[in-house]
């Protein structure tokens, strides 16, 4: 059904730390491989080794340029990947109710054996995280990996997303943003995760954290600048006199 | 947005075929026998026609007929019940007046009700997405409908109200394309809010996910034949309501009539190819563009 649950009992998401991540596209290439081989239409490329690759995937980073009012610009990275959104655009406009939200999680899913390929789903998401798949027909998106989380063949610490999984900076945590006392809400709270458009009026789940303020020098700390005489602007001697001769010609 | 060709047919030649199909249905002294079924069977040919070239562009046209499902939500869906309604509908108006030489008014007010709801639930499906702030207005539906009223009774040989329609599309026309130009900033949604990173300071695109192209980029950040954009508006302004007015004031309505007819659809056509070329979703805020 395409009518978005009034509420639902958790909601499952993740938590994206723009401060640690380190830009290593690890999340991309396991978000890729796990969801290629497991839940629904594998996740298939175009031209992969000729001269006009592409494919579809789940994650994407990408990095911005940020330049404060002073100081150096700052670098960062951004992975983006389905948002969950409590109000998601993307599940009332598809037809055929492939397209829902889940009542007990939260996590919104296509059911592929009902999608139609319209792209209209695509449309609705202002994120981009949604992709046709070229090679099915369907529509393919961030199943926050909903055959880990609760698949309890695999060992604990692996039910959780696979980009979660292998990030090697922690950027990544996944949990139950509906509970206040949960670790990802706490988080959240403590760090002034921020939501992405907020405009959009999509009231995503995942939340992203911010980068810390970067550390600044600052003129007191260093004990050393008083006994370091400035090196002399106006050159002297020889140099000065060959100066002085050169600015005259 | 990609312009895609199925989409850009489906929504000009549907909306002048329902167009044709409400001006049949309001008609107090509709056409019956064999003048009623060359009408009918042009109107069915557009509406139907257009409505088969949509699903060119579904990655799984064989499953089309779950469109039909989520009307409580899907303007999609809703289209897909209104359409049909209308088919149906006028479907046997036209019968009646073509075999029985009878003409059940109140059958073809219905039917002109939902042919004009057909192309208002098409129009929602664009104006609905706040992801693309150009379309995201109403009037998009203004414009889709009053085009569609506009055709119609070109193609039907109203002369008179046909001018009065153009006039009136086109003026909304022109509307819709000013203030579309500046929708994108009112939306207020940039690079800044997109990433959250406004507050440090200004946000620029560093670097993509990826080095080649990828369904979004293709599908929503189409950007090619923007640039002749306002040349292309000129020439789908005079194609669709100048020539057309110029040609209908001229005597022998029957053959610049059809004239003007065709240069109508034309101008459409090209009205319809910028609606989506020159549509920016807020996607491409993410990859530095537009």
């Amino acid at each position: 059904m395409t009518q978005l649950p009034e509420k639902t009992d958790r909601k499952m998401g993740l938590v994206i730390d723009l401060d640690t991540c380190v830009g290593c596209h690890a999340c991309v290439v396991s978000c890729k491989g796990w969801n290629t081989e497991n839940y629904g239409a594998p996740l298939s490329d175009q031209d992969p080794y000729g001269a006009d690759p592409s494919g579809t995937f789940l994650n994407r980073v990408h990095s911005y340029e940020v330049q404060p009012e002073s100081g150096p610009a700052q670098l960062i990275h951004f992975p983006k990947s389905c948002l969950h959104c409590e109000d998601a655009p993307c599940v009332t406009v598809c037809p055929t109710g492939a397209s829902y939200k889940r009542t007990e999680d939260g996590i919104v899913l296509v059911n592929e054996k009902d999608c139609i390929g319209c792209g209209l789903c695509a449309w609705a998401c202002p994120y981009g995280a949604r992709e046709l798949d070229k090679a099915e027909g369907v529509m393919k998106k961030c199943t926050l990996c909903v055959d880990r989380i609760y698949n309890e063949n695999l060992p604990e610490e692996d039910r959780v997303p696979a980009c979660v999984r292998t990030c090697p900076s922690n950027a990544r945590h996944f949990g139950d943003l509906g509970d206040p006392d949960s670790d990802v809400s706490q988080l959240v709270a403590e760090r002034g995760g921020m939501d992405l458009m907020p405009e959009q009026g999509t009231k995503p789940v995942n939340k992203y954290l911010p980068p810390r303020p970067k550390d600044r020098l600052n003129e007191e700390i260093d004990i050393l600048a008083p006994l370091l005489a400035p090196v002399a602007e106006e050159p002297k001697g020889f140099l000065g006199w060959l100066d002085k001769k050169l600015e005259k010609l | 947005m990609h312009p895609a060709p199925s989409i850009i047919a489906f929504s000009t030649f549907s909306g002048l075929g329902l167009g044709l199909l409400f001006w049949l249905g309001v008609d107090n002294t509709a056409p019956t026998g064999w003048v009623a079924f060359a009408f009918f069977a042009i109107a069915y040919i557009l509406a139907v026609g257009g409505l088969i070239s949509s699903t060119f562009h579904l990655g799984r046209p064989e499953r089309a007929v779950k469109a039909f499902t989520q009307w409580q939500t899907s303007w999609l869906s809703r289209e897909a019940w209104s359409a049909v309604a209308a088919l149906v509908i006028m479907g046997l108006y036209g019968f009646f007046l073509v075999f029985f030489e009878r003409q059940i008014a109140v059958l073809g007010w219905i039917g002109a009700f939902f042919s004009l709801l057909t192309v208002y639930t098409t129009s929602m499906i664009y104006a609905q997405l706040k992801t693309v702030p150009r379309w995201n207005t109403i009037l998009t539906s203004v414009l889709f409908v009053s085009l569609s009223i506009a055709g119609g009774a070109l193609i039907s040989g109203r002369v008179t109200i046909g001018l009065i329609f153009l006039l009136v599309a086109g003026g909304i026309q022109a509307i819709w394309w000013k203030t579309g130009d500046a929708r994108f900033k009112q939306s207020g949604t940039d690079l800044k809010s997109a990433t959250g990173l406004g507050k440090i300071g200004e946000v620029r695109a560093f670097e993509p996910p990826h080095t080649g192209t990828n369904y979004l980029l293709n599908e929503m950040v189409y950007t090619v034949g923007r640039k002749h954009a306002q040349k292309l508006r000129m020439i789908s302004f005079l194609l669709m309501l100048v020539v057309p007015v110029f040609l209908l004031l001229l005597p022998y309505p029957h053959v610049f009539g059809v004239l003007a007819l065709i240069s109508h659809i034309a101008g459409v056509l090209v009205s319809r190819w910028l609606f989506f070329a020159e549509a920016e979703h807020v996607v491409g805020l993410y990859y530095g563009m537009r």
